[in-house]
Order: structure tokens, then C-alpha cells, then sequence
């Protein structure tokens, strides 16, 4: 999830609010397609991706397009605004109540000698490797994912060279919701959602970039993982409600020590 | 063959060029010569789509270009080398040169391109797996306007080029731009290093507060004692 916002973040210089509402459409429609056609979430994660492939592609060529060259405060009202819009039609397709996508994985642990290991948790967690790797042979080995490099290092150097550049930004901004849409479906056998989620789910995606580094898929990645260590550790030793502690104390240690974030590049 | 008519351009209410006629023929090299602000980059910008013209008509062989979207300028075999380079920095001498032949038509030509590229600018050879960031301001140049040649146009516009790079390479660049047009590519050359530009160009225009103010064939015009006092400064009168 956080790939997707670092991806979206490091090309177009835009900062996508909303990426947490589009995570919990991509819960839902998770959910949709588990209670109606019976699909488990982890074969529709695939369908999702590709859902939310289209809204974010949308969304760039319709909103955030035109106001790429606007003031960066115009840009939060925006990505606010569909942040807005997406959580209240959430609100009214699907009523506040909370819903969890129940899989037959989910109820599955295994006992690796004195540890459960919550056989879900750990196809989630394979998945997502999976998902970050094969985006970032992608971004490195393929053409199209080299143009978009190219254009996030310099817009003006790929129109030049006769680069769509509108198109590249489309493509990116759809990868990076696609990205989440995966990751919605992919945790909703383990986390129960309700359409406000998608607040703190922006919240700690943000808080995983930061101590990344902005705009670093390596960075987003062990960002991740450490915010959800430093979460799990302060549950177990403090009180699960104060697990949020933890994660925000290490996003103000790392903002004092490397203000760039673990792996991201100092701004010139 | 390049054909400007009237062409204006503005910034918002500031207009930059006013009634701008020009042509470069095939193969031809031409200079734009012009001092600061003159409105030199404004021109080149118009002709490569990334800014339109309030008015007037700019003309590619024989076809209007104003409704052309800029990426597709470049397919139609125009290239153009940018101010300030705008090169991919955190990426190798090799990727960059890729990239420009990325368009559909450059694609096919992209082996011929590397290795026209590198007979040119030996340098970038053994460069070629360095990031572009960690070169030298002539040789990125090299890397600018390779990337251009990657495109595989039959019009190379430069801006600028000798621009902050040191003297040597303004040499091998500015022969580089000769034999690129003994291939038969045309050059349309912005510049204030007037000397060189006039001593490579076959003609010169004079754009000054954004009107042609001059235009003649370039030996003419190294002679001519109003572009030597304008451009080339006082001393350059009594040689």
C-alpha cells in the first residue's frame, strides 16, 4: 500500500490523500466479490488491482491533470475532496457497519515449534513481496517502467523526447491504486473495515513513507515492515490501544536523525 | 524543410515574439543569434509543440504543426536539445540514450543510433554505465544531444549548447554538430557564442526584442561591423 503512495508521491509530486479510501474499495469490493460470487479475496485481489487501476487512472486524467501545475495547497484540497467523496459513497453503498471478507485461509495457523503462525498473515505477506518485486522489475527492467523514472527525474527532459508525458502520469497514478487496491483485498480476511478506515489507513501509509523516504519503493517497503513491528511490540508490551505510540515515536526519531527518511534522497 | 510565418507567442500578457518569419531548408545549417531575453527559446519552444503560437504559422514540411501534440513533434522528425540539458540525472549515459529512441519511428533505428552516437562522442562509450549526474557539464551536453540524435531526426534544434561548458568541448561539440549535418541532418542553432555559431552556420537570423532584426548568410554576417559591434563587442570592430 505504501509502494503505491511513494510511487504515485515520487512521480508526479503529488500527494495522494485519498490513498486510503481507495485501500477500503478495494476492501469492499473485495467483500462484494466474496459474498455474492463467492471469489476468495485471495484470487480477487488480481480483480481489485485492476478496479482500482481504472479509478486512479481516472482520477488523474479527470482531476489531479488539471491541476498539476497549481499550488501544492490546491493539490491537498483535491486529493481531500476525493478522499471525501470516495469514504461517504463507501458510507452509502455499504452502511457503517464493520465487515471483514471471511476466507477459509483465515482460519488456518500452523505451530512451527512454540509459534502460531497465522497461515493468512503470511500468504498476505508473501503476496505483497511479490507485488513489490515484480513492480520494481517493472520500473527498472521494462521500457515503459524506465519512462516513468524517466519522467518523474525530468517532465520536461521526456517531453522532449517525444514522451506522452499526461499518459505516463496516468499510468503511474493507476499502477499506484492498483497497488492498494491489491492491498485492500489482500488484508480484508485480517482487518475489519468500515468506510471511515480509510482515514488511518491514509495516516499510517503516510507515516510508512516518511520513514521510508519519500518517493523509495525499498523504502516504503521496510517502512512497513518496521512501522508494523514497532506497532505489534508496543501492543504486546503496553496496551493494544497505544500501539500507535510506538509507530508515531519512531516517525519523530527518524524526522530528528534523517529527515529524508531511511532511503530517500536528500531534496537538492 | 522548416517554415515560420508571422509567428507570435506570448507568456500571458507578455508578448515574446512578434511576426517572426524564418526557414531552414534541408540539410541547411541556420544560427539564431539574439541577445538575452530576445526571445530565442520561446521560438524554439513553439516550433517543438511545447508551447503554441498566438498567431502565425509554423510549417513542417508542408504541414501545419499547430494542432500537433508535442509528443508526436518528435516523430515527425524534429528534435530538440533543451536550455539547461533537462536530462534524466539519476539514470546512466545508456539509459538516456535509450530513452530518446523510445518513439515508434526511433525504435527501429535504435542500434544505428547507439553507434552513431558513440563514433561522435567516444567519451560516452566508456561512460555509458555511469549515472548522468556524476558527469561533467560537456560531457552531459554530449549525452543532450545524443539523446536527440537518438530520436533519429532530420532536424536537430540546439539551445544554448556551449552554454556554460568549457572551451574545449564547445570545440568538439560544435564539430560534432558538422558531421551530424555531413549525414544530412539539418541544424537550427541558438546560441550567444556568436563567433562559433557564425563560423559552423551556413545562415544567421537576428531576433532581437522579438522581431527578425537581420538575417544573411553567416560569413556575411561575421564581417558585417553592426553584428560585430552588437554581438561581438567593441573590440571586435577595428579586427
Amino acid at each position: 500500500m505504501a509502494v503505491g503512495l511513494t510511487l504515485i508521491f515520487g512521480v508526479m509530486r503529488v500527494v495522494n490523500f485519498a490513498h486510503g479510501d481507495m485501500m477500503v474499495w478495494g476492501m469492499y469490493l473485495a467483500f462484494v466479490l466474496s459474498t455474492r460470487a463467492g471469489i476468495d479475496p485471495y484470487v480477487s485481489f488480481v480483480v481489485c488491482a485492476a478496479a482500482l487501476f481504472v479509478l486512479g487512472v481516472a482520477v488523474q486524467r479527470g482531476l489531479v491533470d488539471r491541476i498539476l501545475a497549481a499550488p501544492h495547497e490546491m493539490q491537498i484540497l483535491l486529493m481531500l475532496g476525493v478522499a471525501l467523496v470516495l469514504e461517504n459513497t463507501a458510507l452509502l453503498a455499504f452502511g457503517p457497519e464493520p465487515a471483514r471478507v471471511r476466507s477459509p485461509l483465515a482460519r488456518l495457523t500452523w505451530d512451527v515449534g512454540p509459534l502460531y503462525v497465522d497461515v493468512a498473515r503470511l500468504v498476505t505477506f508473501g503476496l505483497a513481496i511479490v507485488l513489490t518485486l515484480a513492480l520494481s522489475l517493472f520500473l527498472f527492467h521494462t521500457e515503459r517502467g524506465r519512462l516513468i523514472r524517466a519522467a518523474a527525474d525530468n517532465p520536461y527532459g521526456a517531453m522532449v523526447i517525444g514522451t506522452d508525458v499526461r499518459r505516463v502520469y496516468a499510468t503511474a497514478f493507476g499502477i499506484g491504486a492498483a497497488c492498494v487496491g491489491a492491498a485492500g483485498a489482500l488484508v480484508s480476511p485480517i482487518l475489519p473495515f468500515q468506510p471511515p478506515t480509510g482515514l488511518s489507513l491514509s495516516v499510517t501509509s503516510f507515516n510508512i513513507v516518511i520513514i521510508g523516504g519519500m518517493g523509495s519503493l525499498l523504502g516504503a517497503f521496510i517502512g512497513g515492515l518496521l512501522v508494523s513491528v514497532a506497532e505489534s511490540l508496543g501492543a504486546v508490551f503496553l496496551r493494544p490501544s497505544l500501539k500507535e505510540l510506538f509507530s508515531f515515536s519512531l516517525l519523530i526519531l527518524i524526522l530528528l536523525l534523517r529527515p529524508a527518511g531511511l532511503f530517500g534522497r536528500r531534496a537538492s | 524543410m522548416l517554415e515560420l510565418r508571422d509567428v507570435d507567442a506570448a507568456y500571458g500578457d507578455i508578448r515574446v515574439l512578434s511576426g517572426v518569419t524564418l526557414a531552414v531548408g534541408t540539410g541547411e545549417i541556420v544560427a539564431l543569434l539574439g541577445p538575452n531575453g530576445s526571445g530565442k527559446t520561446t521560438l524554439l519552444t513553439s516550433i517543438a509543440g511545447l508551447l503554441r503560437p498566438r498567431g502565425g504559422t509554423i510549417r513542417w514540411e508542408g504541414e501545419d504543426l499547430a494542432t500537433v501534440p508535442a509528443h508526436l513533434v518528435v516523430e515527425r522528425g524534429l528534435a530538440l536539445v533543451p536550455e539547461g540539458r533537462r536530462l534524466f540525472g539519476g539514470m546512466t549515459v545508456e539509459d538516456n540514450l535509450e530513452l530518446g529512441a523510445f518513439a515508434p519511428r526511433a525504435r527501429r533505428h535504435r542500434a544505428e543510433g547507439f553507434a552513431r552516437v558513440y563514433a561522435l562522442f567516444p567519451d560516452l562509450r566508456e561512460r555509458r554505465r555511469q549515472l548522468v549526474r556524476s558527469l561533467s557539464g560537456g560531457q552531459q551536453q554530449m549525452v543532450a544531444v545524443g539523446r536527440a540524435l537518438m530520436t533519429n531526426p532530420r532536424l536537430l534544434m540546439l539551445d544554448e549548447p556551449s552554454l556554460g561548458i568549457a572551451p574545449r568541448l564547445v570545440v568538439s561539440i560544435f564539430a560534432a554538430l558538422a558531421e551530424i549535418n555531413r549525414a544530412g541532418v539539418g541544424v537550427f542553432l541558438v546560441e550567444q557564442n556568436v563567433q562559433a555559431a557564425l563560423t559552423l552556420a551556413h545562415r544567421a537570423y537576428l531576433l532581437e526584442s522579438g522581431r527578425i532584426a537581420g538575417q544573411g548568410r553567416a560569413a556575411d554576417l561575421l564581417h558585417d561591423p553592426h553584428v560585430r559591434r552588437a554581438y561581438l563587442g567593441p573590440l571586435a570592430v577595428r579586427t
